[in-house]
C-alpha cells in the first residue's frame, strides 16, 4: 500500500512539473519597440508590422491606411488603433473612424468585441477590435480565422468634402492572447494563409529582389501544428485513471495475501 | 502487489515517454528571398502647378510658389537613389488670355530618370507663377512621361486651384489613365484648398488609388511629398493585366500571381485556374470604387466546376465610404488514389454590386468599369480534420473526472475478478 501511495505522489509531482513547463513555454517573448512611420494604401502595399510593435503613420483624413501582421493558430489577436486629430478635424460627430481586419484571403474578419468604430468628436480616437481565436484548420466554406497574414485597414467614413485632407497621426498595434488548447482543432493547412506563398518560392531562384505580397511570419516561425496542451490534459487524465485503477484494485483485492485462516 | 507494481512501472515509463516527446518545437521557416536588391526603378513625376494664383502669399507668410520651391529642394535632397524622378509644370509659360493656348501649357522641367540633384534644383529655381491651370492635359502628358519600365509609377500633383480647362474633367482623365496604364498612382496635394478644389483633387486621387492631402504649411508639404516619394521607392508586386471572359468556357487561364482587370456594373467576369489533386486553390479579389458609387455594395466570387456546379463562394457586402470591397475563397482538392486523377479546371466567377451614383453619366455606359484585383495562389492541400479536436485529444476537468472514474471502476472490477479467481483456485 505504501509503495502505491509513493508512486502516486511521484506521478503527481511529475505532472505538475510538466504542466508548469508547458505554461512557461507558452509565455510571450518581449522585444524592444521599433516603429515604422508610414502605412500602405492598399492590400498590396500594406506595411508589415510585427505583433507587439507599435506602428505610427502620418496621413490625411480620407486616406485608407493598411498594415499587415502575422497571427498563428492558438492566438486571439487584438488590434488597437489610435488616431490623433488636429483641431481642424476634431469635433465632427458625423465622421466616424473605423478599423477593419481582413485575413490573408482578404476576407473581412468580424470583431468579437471592442469599439471598431467611433465618431471623431475628440482630439483622440481609440479603436479596438478583438478577433476570434485563430484556428489551425477550418472548412473551406467557413470564414474562421486561419494562421497567416492579417490586414488592418484604418479609415474615416461619413466624411464631408470640407474635412478631406487634414493631417492626422495614426498608431496601430496588434497583440494577441494565447488561447491554448481550447481552440486547438484537428487538421492543419499545408501553408499559412500568406498571400503570394506559392509565387515566392517559385521565383526565389531566378531573382532575389522581387517584391513579395507578404513576408509575414511570427518571430519564432509558424507553429508545426501538433503541439497543444490537450496532450497534457489527456496524458494527465490517463495517469490519474491509472492511479484510480490501482486504488480501486487495491481496495477490492485487499493486501495481496490470501485471507488467513479461510 | 506484483500486479500493482507492474502497473505503476508501466505508467511511469509511459509518462516519461510523454514528457520527453511532447516538448513543443517550432516549425522550420522557409527561406525568404532578400529584398532590396536592384529591381526595376520606380518612377515618380512631381507635377507642379505654376499658375498665376501661386503668387498668393498665404503659406507661412511666403508665397505658395516659394513654399513649393523650398519643399522641392528638400525633397530632392532626400530622394532615394533608386527612384527615377521627373518634374513637370503646368501653366508655367503662357501669360496670355487665350484659353486654347493656355490649356496646352505644360512643360517637362526635368525628365524622368536618374536624379542629378544640382540640375533638378537649378530647374526648379527658374519657376515663376504664370498662367492657367490645365490639370487634365498635364496628367495625360505626365502619364506619357512615365511610360515603359517595370517599376511602379506615381504622379504627385501639387495644385492650388481647380482645373480651368473644362470640359475635359481631370477626374475623368485620371480614370482613363488608370484604365490604360497599370499601377499608376496619382497623389494630389491641395495648397490652401477650397471645397470645390478638394472635391476635384480627391476625386483624381481616388480614381487611381492615391491619396489627397490639404496643405497649409511648408513643412507639411515637404513631409508629405517626401513620404510619397519614399512610398514609390518601396518594392511592390505589380499586377498583370488580364481580361476575364463572359463565360467559363472562354475564360483565360490564371497561374499563381496577382492580376488586374476591369469589370463594368452588372457584368460577370470569368477566369480559369487549373487545380491538381492534392492542391489547394486560394483566390482573393478586391473591387475598388474609383468613382462615385451608391452607399451599398457587395462582391461575389464563386468557384465553379466546368459542369457548372458551385464548389465554394466568397462574398462580402458593405456600406458607406470605401476604397474597395474584397473577398476570398479556398478550394482544397483532395488527393485521389485512382489513376484517372487529373487536373481540374476551376472557373472563378467575379461579380460586384456597386451601382453608379446618380448623375455619373459615363459610368452608366459600363466602360471602363471598376478596377478588379485578383490574387491567385496554389499550395499543397491541407491535412483534413478527422475530429473536431486536435488529434482527437481531450481537455478539461470533465475529461479528467471521466477518466478517473473509469479507471477506478476498472480497478474495482479487476480486483473483484482477482479475488474471485483466488477463491476458485483455493477451493479447487
Amino acid at each position: 500500500m505504501r509503495t502505491t501511495r509513493l508512486l502516486a505522489a511521484a506521478g503527481l509531482a511529475a505532472l505538475t512539473a510538466l504542466l508548469a513547463s508547458g505554461a512557461a513555454l507558452a509565455a510571450p517573448t518581449d522585444k524592444d519597440d521599433t516603429s515604422r512611420s508610414d502605412a500602405g494604401t492598399s492590400f498590396r502595399t500594406a506595411t508589415e508590422i510585427e505583433q507587439g510593435h507599435r506602428a505610427t503613420a502620418s496621413a490625411s483624413t480620407g486616406d485608407y491606411l493598411y498594415w499587415s501582421f502575422p497571427a498563428d493558430a492558438g492566438q486571439r489577436p487584438t488590434v488597437k488603433a489610435t488616431v490623433k486629430l488636429p483641431e481642424s478635424a476634431a469635433g465632427r460627430p458625423d465622421t466616424r473612424w473605423r478599423v477593419d481586419v481582413y485575413d490573408g484571403l482578404r476576407r473581412r474578419q468580424p470583431c468579437m468585441y471592442g469599439m471598431q468604430s467611433r465618431p471623431a468628436d475628440a482630439a483622440k480616437v481609440d479603436l479596438t477590435c478583438v478577433l476570434r481565436p485563430v484556428r489551425a484548420w477550418s472548412d473551406p466554406w467557413s470564414n474562421d480565422p486561419l494562421p497567416g497574414t492579417y490586414y488592418i485597414r484604418l479609415t474615416a467614413t461619413g466624411l464631408k468634402t470640407a474635412d478631406l485632407g487634414s493631417p492626422v497621426t495614426a498608431e496601430v498595434e496588434a497583440t494577441s492572447k494565447d488561447i491554448g488548447g481550447s481552440a486547438a482543432v484537428d487538421g492543419t493547412l499545408a501553408k499559412p494563409l500568406v498571400p503570394g506563398a506559392s509565387v515566392d518560392t517559385d521565383d526565389t531562384a531566378d531573382s532575389g529582389s522581387r517584391a513579395a505580397l507578404s513576408t509575414a511570419e511570427p518571430e519564432d516561425g509558424w507553429a508545426s501544428g501538433w503541439w497543444t496542451d490537450r496532450w497534457l490534459w489527456t496524458g494527465a487524465g490517463g495517469v490519474l485513471a491509472a492511479l484510480a485503477g490501482i486504488g480501486g484494485y487495491a481496495l477490492t483485492r485487499g493486501n495481496g495475501r490470501p485471507p488467513s485462516g479461510a | 502487489m506484483i500486479t500493482g507494481k507492474r502497473f505503476a512501472a508501466g505508467f511511469c515509463a509511459l509518462f516519461a515517454a510523454l514528457s520527453m516527446g511532447l516538448s513543443p518545437t517550432s516549425a522550420v521557416a522557409d527561406d525568404e528571398p532578400d529584398d532590396g536588391g536592384s529591381g526595376p526603378a520606380p518612377k515618380v513625376e512631381l507635377l507642379l502647378d505654376a499658375s498665376g494664383s501661386m503668387r498668393a502669399r498665404d503659406i507661412d507668410g511666403k508665397s505658395r510658389m516659394a513654399a513649393a520651391k523650398q519643399a522641392f529642394n528638400e525633397v530632392l535632397d532626400a530622394t532615394p537613389e533608386s527612384v527615377d524622378l521627373g518634374i513637370r509644370t503646368l501653366g508655367a509659360n503662357y501669360r496670355g488670355d487665350d484659353r486654347k493656348t493656355g490649356c496646352k501649357d505644360t512643360e517637362q522641367l526635368y525628365p524622368v530618370g536618374p536624379l542629378d540633384r544640382a540640375d533638378a534644383k537649378a530647374a526648379v529655381a527658374t519657376l515663376a507663377p504664370t498662367g492657367w491651370t490645365p490639370i487634365g492635359p498635364a496628367l495625360l502628358k505626365a502619364a506619357d512621361d512615365l511610360k515603359g519600365g517595370e517599376g511602379s509609377r506615381r504622379i504627385v500633383l501639387i495644385s492650388d486651384g481647380e482645373d480651368t480647362c473644362q470640359p475635359l474633367d481631370p477626374c475623368e482623365v485620371a480614370r482613363e489613365i488608370s484604365a490604360k496604364g497599370i499601377d499608376l498612382t496619382i497623389d494630389t496635394l491641395g495648397l490652401v484648398p477650397n471645397t470645390k478644389m478638394r472635391a476635384q483633387l480627391s476625386c483624381i486621387a481616388e480614381a487611381t488609388g492615391g491619396t489627397y492631402t490639404s496643405i497649409r504649411h511648408t513643412d507639411e508639404l515637404t513631409d508629405r511629398v517626401g513620404q510619397l516619394v519614399d512610398r514609390a521607392a518601396d518594392p511592390v508586386v505589380r499586377p498583370v493585366a488580364v481580361e476575364g471572359a463572359a463565360s467559363c468556357a472562354a475564360a483565360p487561364e490564371l497561374k499563381p500571381g496577382v492580376y488586374t482587370d476591369r469589370t463594368g456594373f452588372g457584368e460577370h467576369r470569368w477566369y480559369r485556374v487549373d487545380v491538381e489533386p492534392g492542391q489547394e486553390l486560394r483566390a482573393s479579389v478586391s473591387v475598388a470604387a474609383d468613382r462615385a458609387v451608391t452607399n451599398d455594395y457587395g462582391v461575389l466570387m464563386r468557384a465553379v466546376t466546368k459542369h457548372g456546379r458551385e464548389i465554394v463562394r466568397g462574398s462580402e457586402a458593405g456600406d458607406g465610404r470605401t476604397d474597395a470591397i474584397s473577398t476570398g475563397l479556398r478550394y482544397p482538392k483532395p488527393e485521389q488514389d485512382d489513376d484517372e486523377a487529373e487536373t481540374e479546371p476551376v472557373c472563378l466567377q467575379v461579380s460586384h454590386s456597386y451601382a453608379p451614383a446618380s448623375g455619373d453619366a459615363a459610368a452608366t455606359k459600363g466602360k471602363p468599369g471598376l478596377p478588379v484585383e485578383l490574387a491567385v495562389d496554389i499550395v499543397d492541400a491541407p491535412d483534413d480534420a478527422s475530429d473536431v479536436a486536435a488529434f482527437g485529444l481531450g481537455r478539461g476537468w470533465w475529461l479528467l473526472g471521466a477518466l478517473v472514474l473509469t479507471g477506478f471502476v476498472g480497478g474495482l472490477v479487476w480486483g473483484w475478478v482477482a479475488r474471485w479467481r483466488v477463491a476458485v483456485w483455493r477451493t479447487s
